[in-house]
């Protein structure tokens, strides 16, 4: 998963013919998982194949689905101001029709570990996600060059924490440049520095979001051996944690 | 060793070096995102159940905006109706 959680040419802009076409999968579910909350179970048993409710489960799942993809889209929306236009519903419609096929065709591995929701909401959000950071970055290019480099705090240093904050910048720079791989250092710099969406990089190398992220985590791991090598220990900051 | 903690870029700098200690990987965290994010609005210990969870979602600001946007959404949708509780 993590470049599409469907494939591209299963898409349907379509809900009616989305939700149709689902009810026609007729896979073998397994048994219920041991775990599973009374919610839950109503969900698994009414979109089971052969039972009598599951067209219109299958599109009460799709309604829920499309609540999740348009929470979604209004909230990255938000995070791009140049992002205008009427299309935002249509992004949402396009991400819960994918969450739906990727949910019923996940139906199977579903194990009963969390809420049924909970499970089905995260297709649509990611779904959905996805979306508007491509269409944030549509026709943009990708800088593979530092644009800025924070490192130094203007006005707030003392002269031996700017000494510190200098030296780390010149040890990370010397790192970058001389430890990482081409690579690493341009997923590196687009990622970290500039602030690009892993999934945008993903889509325009053609690669997955796992994929890239294995590559920023070797590039990391470099950067922290060759600052140590270097005698500087950058300590990790223990505010913004999540959750 | 000269050692630097700045609150003013230290998210940068540990976003540059990322978590040192073991982490997920972004299929295996979107894998137990469901249940991670049940989980802590059970209050459960989240760390001990899905270790490497905490770590990646410092590295991986994809997968942090999705780890926000599903607990922010499952933390406002507790009404959502199932097939046997519609409304």
């Amino acid at each position: 998963m993590m470049g599409s959680v469907v494939p591209q040419s299963s898409r349907s802009g379509a809900r009616a013919s989305v939700v149709r076409r689902m009810a026609l999968v007729s896979k073998v579910l397994p048994e219920h998982p041991r775990r599973l909350d009374a919610d839950s179970r109503a969900w698994l048993d009414s979109l089971r194949p052969g039972g009598g409710e599951r067209d219109a489960a299958i599109a009460r799942l799709h309604a829920v689905l499309l609540k999740a993809a348009r929470f979604e889209v209004r909230r990255r929306y938000a995070a791009f101001p140049h992002l205008r236009g009427d299309d935002w519903g249509d992004l949402a419609v396009q991400a819960a029709d994918d969450a739906l096929i990727a949910v019923l065709g996940k139906l199977g591995e579903f194990r009963g570990e969390s809420r049924f929701t909970t499970w089905a909401y995260k297709f649509a959000l990611f779904e959905a996600a996805v979306r508007v950071r491509r269409r944030a970055w549509q026709g943009r290019e990708v800088p593979l060059e530092p644009e800025r480099w924070p490192l130094i705090a203007d006005g707030e240093t003392t002269p031996a924490e700017g000494a510190e904050s200098r030296e780390l910048a010149v040890a990370l720079r010397a790192a970058i440049g001389g430890a990482l791989s081409p690579h690493q250092r341009d997923v590196l710099t687009a990622v970290v520095v500039n602030g690009v969406p892993i999934d945008v990089l993903a889509e325009r190398r053609g690669t997955t979001r796992g994929a890239l992220y294995k590559m920023l985590h070797d590039a990391r791991r470099k950067l922290r051996f060759a600052l140590a090598a270097a005698g500087i220990d950058v300590a990790r900051p223990s505010e913004g944690r999540t959750p | 060793m000269t050692r630097l903690v700045r609150t003013d870029h230290d998210r940068f700098v540990g976003l540059l070096v990322g978590p040192a200690e073991p982490e997920l990987t972004c299929e295996e965290c979107f894998e137990q995102l469901d249940r991670y994010v049940d989980l802590a609005a059970a209050r459960a210990d989240i760390d001990a159940a899905v270790p490497g969870m905490r770590a990646h979602l410092e590295g991986c600001p994809a997968c942090r905006e999705d780890h926000e946007s599903l607990a922010l959404f499952v933390a406002g949708a507790a009404a959502v109706s199932s097939p046997g509780l519609r409304s």
